[in-house]
């Protein structure tokens, strides 16, 4: 690291969108593609600044990942990735991509004045051997199994190696949980640095469950490509295949009908219920609170036996397409869901009421694990985590699928203040009635539900870049694809979880607590190790 | 200069030991003491069987066979036993002594009116004693494994302990105020009952004291809760996880001795019921046990963990509901 490239460092933040910068960012109009060569290639610090001056003006780093170019897109030579950034410049329908080239396998760390770039930017400096200069704490995120020449203060080994955030002191100690949990639970290392009960500090450490999905995603057939995506997080089948269908489409051209829509916003909903329920009886049940337990157990599975009745597959497997959606849903079969949903709401609603009247799980459910407003913005977070500290970020309000259902006129985001588990436990209970009347609303548009349940799908022309954003249960899902020059394919293939972030905030949320109460704050997070590690 | 004792207290004969059994103890059935130890030995895996079956019931559910906690030693007693190579002799002495003192405190407790097997003025400390040996055990066990959940686990016991202990002996220091005997058979056996029409309040205040404890010394809800998978929360479990087979189900049939202990202590305090003939008594004494395993089922049925930090509190409460008997048992008859 050398004096020159901090010197180099822009001011925080005293970017004029209308000025210069403005060019560095591309507006992406949401459901098509830009052809590669639209986005010209900046010096890094140029989009550096751009990205930090958008997000300081309420928007926000959706994706920012390395392509190594190759092929008619790039100059021949070219050593080291180009990087992408996709950011959200915090309007409706407003994304932009930016594109810098870089001379040297390093650049300048963008995290001391944007905290939700921490990851991306190891990621980034982990899958190409770029030095990341001035970040923070540069670990893998991931450490895939076959590492390149690491840089800067990545360690070389395995998952978990590498130095972790330690403080000592007369009582401190660490606390090492993971990455093999009791119960069924993924793998995952927290690393607490505690004081007696008190949590002063939690990293955590994931990658045991890298797959390498987007590699795949990238050089597997066609046909492989919507089966793992609908595996990237197992519980978020619908929401992670509708993101790939959705960039398909986008780069295709393809326009699929209001039925497909409908089905799909359908199972959307009924896949945010499941979950939802299956939480909220998780929390009762580590407070060791039976009733909610009990109820929530069976009624997240009259949840998943509607989509099960909808697709023939519990978890929505196999029902999202490009194009559109397997099998379509009658307005017979449509009329039937909402009658058996009404009755299972009504249920969710008085098991969920417990909660709330039994003053000893709110004794321990308000003011534990708070993640305030600023952390959760600046971090990125996303889904009902950010929801329940006040943050109004909802895909399903900023870039609502399609046209045929008027979503602008009838969507509002709820959102809670305290940021607690408190909060976030009746975000979800909140989402669960609004899931409920907007699939009340769904099914009384009938006028909308036109066309065959898919279309075909084009072929993917090549040199486009297109992006597919979808609200899942967990959060805002982000997908990015750059297609190969020689079409029909992806050279490049990023997913951005709603976890990716998630874990960050969970680890900011746990500080001052006491260690006894991170599983209930976990489970009130409740991300995906699996969504995460790709 | 010796300090006079209060009239009430019964005084042994000039130069005569103190008597070893109470006086309403027949001596020539000794036997039948001994009989309620193994009752009560044998039947405490039950216990946890019943309060499992309650909060299964309760919550809707068919729940696990009420013999489980039988299985489970049989399975775990004929299972290998892995010990990690850090831990010495102390890892397996937890275990046995706590089973050990567990059994060893069932002995002086007396069921129905036969009184216990043994009995001595002033045992009720040595009971005391016992379990916080085996507390003492337990915890050194789960330090010697250098896991850091375990010395949470046993940080977590120590402090409890430290708090229960004395609503533990306030509550019995009423008991030997109303009842003026000072071993345990003479505190809990047959005088308690004619004594709750004069002394409601405290003894319903060292009831729901040692309620409270048994509570916390057994690890269930609001305290601990002993179905959870999460060490991060645990107290009992937490010490006791790195123990294995025949180790392991030592450990759990202490707990479940220590349990039964518990419960016929909280079961005579607060029903001391009399049916009329011995072998009625003893079993209204056995039913009480289980009505006390029942109850907690349904505590726990109905209400959350405390947040750790507040379970200080709840037994301090307890201590101070024990202190405020004490003073209601000292005042004057009226």
């Amino acid at each position: 690291m050398s004096d020159k490239s901090h010197d180099e460092l822009e001011p925080l933040g005293l970017v004029d969108l209308t000025g210069p910068h403005r060019s560095a960012l591309v507006p992406l109009p949401i459901a098509s593609a830009l052809p590669l060569a639209a986005v010209e290639p900046m010096p890094w610090r140029e989009l550096r600044s751009a990205i930090v001056a958008a997000v300081a003006y309420g928007g926000k780093l959706m994706a920012l990942f390395g392509h190594r170019a190759a092929g008619s897109d790039s100059p021949a030579g070219s050593a080291w990735p180009d990087l992408w950034a996709v950011v959200h410049l915090g309007a409706r329908d407003q994304v932009c991509v930016g594109r810098a080239r870089l001379t040297a396998p390093r650049f300048d760390s963008m995290t001391p004045e944007l905290a939700q770039a921490h990851l991306f930017e190891r990621e980034i400096a982990e899958q190409f051997s770029i030095d990341v200069l001035h970040h923070p704490w540069l670990k893998p995120v991931r450490y895939p199994p076959q590492p390149r020449p690491v840089v800067g203060a990545v360690a070389a080994g395995g998952v978990g190696s590498g130095a972790f955030y330690e403080i000592e002191g007369p009582g401190v100690h660490e606390v090492a949980v993971g990455p093999v949990h009791a119960g069924v639970i993924e793998s995952g290392h927290f690393r607490f640095q505690c004081w007696g009960e008190h949590v002063h500090h939690l990293e955590i450490a994931l990658g045991y469950q890298h797959r390498g999905v987007e590699r795949a995603l990238e050089s597997g057939p066609a046909q492989r490509r919507v089966h793992l995506v609908e595996t990237v997080a197992g519980d978020t089948t619908i929401g992670h295949a509708t993101a790939y269908a959705r960039v398909c489409e986008a780069v295709a051209g393809t326009v699929t009908s209001g039925h497909a829509e409908g089905v799909r916003a359908l199972a959307l909903e009924l896949e945010r219920m499941a979950n939802h329920v299956g939480d909220l009886g998780a929390l009762a049940g580590d407070v060791g609170y039976l009733p909610t337990q009990s109820f929530c157990g069976r009624l997240r599975g009259d949840f998943l036996n509607l989509s099960q009745q909808l697709c023939g597959s519990r978890f929505g497997r196999g029902l999202v397409v490009p194009g559109g959606v397997r099998v379509g849903a009658e307005p017979s079969l449509r009329r039937e869901l909402l009658a058996k949903l009404d009755a299972a709401v009504a249920d969710v609603d008085e098991a969920v009421n417990l909660l709330w009247e039994s003053a000893s799980v709110m004794a321990r459910f308000d003011g534990t694990g708070v993640l305030t407003k600023l952390q959760a913005r600046e971090l990125g977070v996303v889904g009902p985590a950010a929801r329940a500290s006040g943050l109004e970020r909802d895909a399903r309000d900023a870039f609502p699928a399609g046209t045929a259902f008027a979503w602008r006129a009838h969507w509002e985001p709820v959102t809670e203040r305290a940021g607690d588990v408190a909060a976030r436990t009746h975000q979800r209970a909140r989402e669960v009635e609004q899931s409920a009347a907007t699939i009340r609303w769904l099914v009384a548009q009938d006028d909308a539900w036109q066309g065959p349940a898919a279309v075909p799908c084009g072929t993917l022309p090549p040199d486009h870049i297109a992006v597919g954003i979808v609200e899942g249960w967990r959060g805002e899902i982000v997908h990015v694809g750059i297609t190969a020059p020689a079409g029909g394919g992806f050279c490049r293939y990023k997913i951005v979880d709603p976890s990716f972030h998630g874990w960050s905030g969970l680890a900011l949320a746990m500080r001052g607590q006491a260690i006894s109460d991170f599983p209930l704050c976990n489970k009130s997070f409740n991300l995906s190790y699996c969504g995460f590690d790709l | 200069m010796p300090v006079p004792l209060p009239e009430h207290l019964p005084m042994p004969p000039p130069g005569a030991m103190p008597a070893i059994l109470p006086p309403w103890v027949d001596p020539r059935s000794p036997g039948a003491a001994l009989l309620h130890v193994v009752l009560l030995v044998l039947v405490a895996p039950l216990l946890l069987g019943i309060i499992a079956r309650v909060k299964a019931v309760v919550g809707g559910r068919r729940g696990p066979p009420l013999l489980q906690g039988y299985f489970d030693l049989v399975r775990l007693w004929r299972k290998g036993m892995v010990r990690s190579t850090t831990t010495s002799f102390v890892f397996l002495a937890g275990p046995v002594v706590a089973l050990a003192t567990a059994v060893g405190a069932v002995v002086f407790v007396p069921l129905a009116d036969h009184g216990s097997v043994f009995a001595f003025p002033g045992d009720v400390v040595f009971v005391a004693g016992l379990l916080a040996l085996g507390r003492f055990l337990t915890t050194a066990a789960a330090l010697d494994t250098g896991s850091a959940f375990a010395g949470m686990g046993a940080a977590r016991e120590v402090q409890y302990g430290v708090l229960a202990e004395p609503a533990f002996l306030l509550g019995a220091m009423i008991l030997v105020k109303i009842t003026g005997h000072r071993s345990l058979a003479g505190l809990l056996g047959g005088p308690l009952r004619d004594q709750w029409p004069a002394a409601a309040a405290p003894l319903a205040l060292v009831a729901g004291a040692w309620a409270v404890v048994l509570l916390a010394e057994n690890s269930r809800i609001p305290f601990d809760d002993p179905n959870t998978h999460l060490e991060l929360t645990m107290v009992h479990d937490v010490m006791i996880l790195d123990h294995s087979g025949p180790a392991l189900a030592v450990a759990l049939a202490a707990a479940a001795v220590k349990l039964a202990f518990w419960c016929a202590l909280v079961g005579r305090v607060a029903l001391p019921l009399d049916a009329g003939s011995a072998p009625l008594n003893l079993a209204v004494s056995v039913a009480s046990v289980a009505v006390v395993a029942v109850v907690v089922g349904f505590i726990e049925s109905a209400m959350a963990r405390l947040r750790l930090t507040n379970v200080p509190k709840l037994l301090v409460s307890a201590t101070l509901a024990a202190g405020f008997g004490l003073l209601l048992a000292g005042r004057p008859p009226m």
